[in-house]
């Protein structure tokens, strides 16, 4: 039996907007083991950030979770996120307290009209059943400290816009850590960040995740850093996972053509400069109203005629190695075409 | 379904080749409120345009058989109950309160005027130079059809809201241009030279922002010699209003050429030897006349706002010139409206053409980025 | 932060300065000078006028020096308490002022207060039920209420109480209480008598801030910072007023800085129609009867309340925003 503390399985979150349904995740299905990262690659505007707010139910209007189950198992109860409503006091008790999340523009994900000690003593007194603030301020000093922030008593009392944009990303980290939580959503956390301050960010969240044993899910599109931190790996491309395995089992055999062109799309040290780096034609289309077929289809140099008339199921062509894609033919007679 | 998609892709790639104009257009047709806005402020001009045609009598004819009249009603079914497609009115009886004295008149039911379109009465000069006796709807009998009432001369009130209204709506048009002049040169010079000069012209922008307007056009107004004809009048109140005016479009000018000076466009047109004038006509201009012409259309509003209250106040546009605000001022005390409601109509005319300038101003502002 | 406090109000005695040089040119500006117009009224009074007197106060009011020695003695006979004499109500100008300025004040800032308090919850719902019947409502009010020039909707409110309640709706005061001495009773029957003045002139600025509230929390709600309190567990009505309603006030408090003298604009034109004692309907009336000292004056002490009101903005901002502050 696995111990998985999250499953997210054929989960749907659309907007309904004036134009029409935009089917921003669109059945994605993961597994998330104890202690363990999973990293969710893909391009932008490909449902990444959407599925981590649907896992903290935070989606903003109109978008709304609509299908599959997010399976929480925090070692006691299993109970499916899905199932409660976005404001209820019991998903307000997770948010922050069990699954905590990271984000992009750190110096924009902190109120720019509190200091950082204030938003993190806040973020203590809500999960607190006693307010007790004396021992929460003494927490995020604590927090302050580990996540190595310079002159953290300075710092408590600092405004984020005094910050540099690596210490505001410690201080939403310290932020995010202080309730020591089960789940860590990343959500492209180095991206706005300089390259030397980015290896210092993913070496300070793995060292928490061995100290606290915590999970990690963290949403990229940066290939590199995910062969640095995942230990399985699920590709997304419009909505929709394409493939999903251990990132070892990826980067040596990727299956789907989006995800080789991922790869080839990546530098590699001691590659011939004469060789040009291989980009994916095209764009990612919007998928609004989408027709029903292979969301890559339009840019897939491997395309078959099913492709434009269906959309492929996630099938596990290899042991832990799924893959939505007509080229792997379905066994035992199991049908290779999805919904 | 592969016949939609191909319909679906030629029209996108149509929407691609499309002017800038063509899709502000295309949007602000979109904006419901915008367009009846733009039908009314259409239809408002017409009228005041060709006032004298709309009108059903010369504005300055006195009839002095019906002094502070009420709107006439307009009638389809008669005493005796027969319906008559044609609309008509009833003739007038004065009549006296045996205890206030007090004239008022009632509808003598024996004498029926049918009302009918394009009939000859008072002459008139279109735009001042087209002679020409028709009128658009009424009727030729004299002193009987007031659609608004009359005022205390017993002049008629309706075609003097039509005359005014070319006024009124004409001062925001000529005061707005002097606006736009100064808002131009005062905000390009600031965001496009930057330094001192702007520096200075924000300080004044700054201090003009915060003076209360109506007091120093009060002010400046009575400061007007009592010998200036009218038209002298209305120009220097346009100029006036504008003077003080002009800084909410400076500020916008300012701000977009702020942020078109390091777009990279306009660096690469200076790196290439493009003189000041030449970027500011090939790159600028057309890159901000969407926002230019968004601001003119709600700076109108608040001249006519202003140009109404000052000649309310007995410091504006004065008789003989019919404006709203001068039609207004037959409004100012509690007796005049609690006795004759109906010389507070000019108001309306007020808040139906603002509220129109409004809604066109916002629907353009939705419009003006149409790439967005 | 001293800093900028010093430097606001240095700008302000600036603005002010050159205000007073403005509230000259409008005494100059009719042809001849205020002592003509004076003399003028005098000899049409008493007939025959003693030349001593006449030059007596032409040396008083500076006006044998030239035009700029003129604003020096002016301004400097104001600091001394001396605004001139109005010749149209035979007072000093000053005794004009200090009886209608503080009803002028109290009346703008018990405005501008109502204004905001209206406005704000209104802006709120309406950023947050975007789209919704509510929010709608809201437009129409904001639409009309800045498209209905406030003079006229004093008429239609004074026309309705006349009709409906019967009431007379001028003045500060009814007319037993006019000169009464202050007491519970005459406070009662001032109360009454605000609230038309008070919405009259507080709509305009009303439908102002609820546009710029609902367009910068619309703004605000977007914002990573919203979702990453949301994502911190906090109760979706605890956070949207800690954290974007809190950031949205930014732009109201200094949103004062232009509400407030189109709430001096609009008490004057109202106080004029419902002719109210403020120093509005004293301009007007100087201004009509060419009475240039008060008119001087007027213009400098309405002027005077919204540089001040700015002033006491700025400074309200920078106790409200550490961005500013910590500069």
């Amino acid at each position: 039996m696995n111990d998985y503390i999250l499953e997210v399985k054929n989960l749907q979150t659309w907007f309904k907007l004036d134009t029409g349904t935009l089917k921003a995740v669109d059945d994605v299905t993961f597994s998330l083991r104890r202690n363990e990262t999973i990293g969710i690659i893909g391009e932008s505007g490909c449902g990444k950030s959407v599925t981590a707010h649907s896992i903290l139910r935070t989606v903003q209007n109109p978008g709304k979770v609509l299908g599959g189950q997010i399976i929480y198992n925090n070692g006691n109860q299993p109970v499916d996120l899905v199932k409660y409503a976005p404001d209820s006091r019991a998903m307000r008790r997770l948010r922050g307290k069990d699954i905590s999340m990271i984000f992009q523009e750190p110096m924009a994900s902190l109120s720019p009209v509190y200091t950082i000690g204030a938003q993190m003593v806040e973020a203590v007194a809500v999960h607190q059943d006693k307010k007790d603030k004396k021992a929460a301020k003494e927490l995020c000093m604590e927090m302050l400290n580990a996540v190595g922030m310079p002159n953290p008593e300075q710092k408590f009392n600092a405004y984020p816009h005094q910050l540099s944009g690596g210490q505001c990303q410690r201080a939403m980290i310290a932020l995010a850590m202080v309730n020591k939580p089960k789940i860590l959503i990343a959500d492209e956390p180095t991206t706005a960040l300089d390259v030397t301050v980015q290896a210092q960010i993913t070496d300070l969240m793995k060292h928490f995740q061995k100290e606290y044993h915590m999970s990690i899910i963290y949403i990229t599109h940066d290939m590199g850093v995910i062969a640095e931190m995942a230990d399985s790996i699920a590709v997304m491309y419009l909505g929709r996972v394409v493939e999903y395995g251990s990132a070892r089992s990826i980067f040596k055999n990727p299956l789907h053509p989006y995800t080789r062109g991922l790869l080839k799309s990546m530098p590699v040290l001691g590659r011939k400069s004469a060789e040009r780096l291989n980009a994916i034609d095209g764009n990612v289309p919007v998928p609004l109203d989408p027709p029903a077929e292979c969301g890559f289809c339009s840019r897939c140099t491997e395309r078959m005629p099913e492709c434009a008339n269906c959309i492929p199921r996630l099938l596990e062509v290899e042991p832990e190695h799924l893959v939505r894609c007509f080229r792997y033919k379905a066994q035992k007679g199991e049908n290779n075409v999805g919904k | 379904m592969v016949w939609r998609k191909k319909k679906a892709a030629v029209s996108k790639e149509d929407i691609y080749m499309e002017t800038q104009w063509q899709l502000v257009w295309r949007k602000f047709k979109k904006h419901k409120l915008a367009m009846l806005g733009a039908t009314i402020l259409l239809i408002l001009y017409m009228v005041g345009i060709f006032s004298e045609f709309f009108a059903t009598q010369d504005i300055a004819k006195r009839s002095t058989t019906a002094i502070s009249m009420a709107p006439t009603k307009i009638h389809f079914v008669d005493e005796e109950g027969d319906f008559s497609l044609i609309p008509f009115v009833y003739g007038l009886k004065q009549e006296e309160d045996p205890v206030t004295w007090r004239k008022y008149y009632t509808e003598d039911t024996s004498r029926k005027i049918q009302l009918r379109f394009f009939y000859k009465g008072d002459s008139y000069k279109l735009l001042g130079l087209i002679p020409g006796d028709i009128h658009f709807f009424g009727t030729p009998e004299p002193d009987v059809f007031f659609p608004f009432g009359t005022d205390a001369s017993g002049r008629c009130l309706y075609s003097r809201v039509l005359s005014a209204l070319r006024i009124s709506l004409t001062t925001g048009l000529v005061g707005v241009f002097f606006t736009f002049i100064l808002g131009c040169i005062f905000g390009g010079i600031s965001g496009f030279y930057g330094g001192i000069a702007d520096t200075i012209i924000q300080r004044i922008i700054e201090f003009l922002m915060s003076m209360p307007s109506i007091p120093l056009w009060m002010a400046l107004a009575a400061a007007f010699p009592s010998t200036w004809s009218s038209l002298q009048t209305y120009f220097a109140i346009t100029i006036i209003l504008s003077l003080i005016g002009w800084t909410a479009l400076a500020r916008v000018v300012r701000g977009k050429l702020l942020e078109l000076r390091n777009e990279d466009f306009v660096t690469a047109a200076r790196v290439s030897g493009a003189t000041d004038g030449y970027i500011i006509r090939k790159h600028l201009l057309p890159s901000f006349s969407s926002y230019l012409i968004v601001n003119v259309t709600l700076a109108i509003p608040t001249m006519i706002l202003s140009e109404t209250s000052l000649s309310f106040l007995g410091i504006g546009l004065t008789p003989p010139i019919v404006s709203l605000g001068v039609l207004l001022q037959d409004a100012q005390s509690i007796n005049t409206i609690s006795m004759y409601p109906w010389m507070m109509i000019p108001g309306l005319f007020v808040v139906i053409a603002v509220l129109a300038f409004n809604f066109v101003g916002d629907g353009l502002r939705d419009a003006a980025d149409p790439y967005k | 932060m001293k800093k900028y406090i010093l430097k606001r109000f240095f700008y302000m005695i600036v603005l002010l300065a050159i205000m007073s040089v403005f509230a000259f040119v409008v005494i100059q500006l009719p042809p001849g000078d205020y002592l003509t117009s004076y003399i003028a009224n005098l000899q049409q009074q008493m007939g025959q006028v003693d030349e001593a007197i006449v030059v007596n106060l032409r040396r008083q009011y500076g006006l044998d020096r030239p035009m700029w020695q003129q604003y020096f003695v002016w301004m400097a006979n104001m600091f001394r308490g001396d605004f001139g004499e109005s010749f149209q109500w035979k007072q000093p100008v000053k005794d004009l002022l200090i009886s209608r300025m503080p009803m002028t004040v109290v009346l703008s800032v018990i405005t501008l207060v109502f204004a905001y308090a209206v406005a704000i919850p209104i802006g709120i719902y309406s950023a947050r039920h975007q789209y919704s019947v509510g929010d709608y409502l809201a437009s129409i009010l904001g639409f009309v209420g800045l498209a209905t020039p406030s003079f006229f909707l004093a008429l239609i409110l004074m026309y309705y109480s006349n009709r409906v309640f019967g009431l007379s709706v001028g003045g500060f005061y009814s007319p037993e209480f006019q000169n009464a001495p202050w007491s519970f009773a005459r406070l009662w029957d001032l109360c009454k008598h605000l609230p038309i003045p008070v919405i009259v002139i507080g709509l305009a600025s009303m439908a102002n801030v609820i546009r710029i509230l609902r367009a910068t929390l619309l703004d605000e709600l977007k914002r990573p910072y919203v979702v990453a309190a949301r994502a911190r567990g906090l109760k979706e009505n605890t956070m949207i007023y800690k954290y974007p309603v809190r950031v949205a006030l930014n732009p109201i408090i200094s949103s004062i800085g232009s509400i407030l003298p189109s709430i001096v604009s609009g008490a004057t034109v109202t106080a004029i129609v419902l002719d109210i004692p403020t120093v509005g309907s004293l301009l007007y009336n100087a201004l009509l009867s060419q009475d240039m000292f008060l008119a001087g004056a007027s213009v400098l002490m309405l002027t005077a309340i919204t540089i001040v009101g700015t002033f006491i903005s700025d400074i309200l901002l920078v106790v409200i925003d550490p961005r500013i502050r910590l500069q």
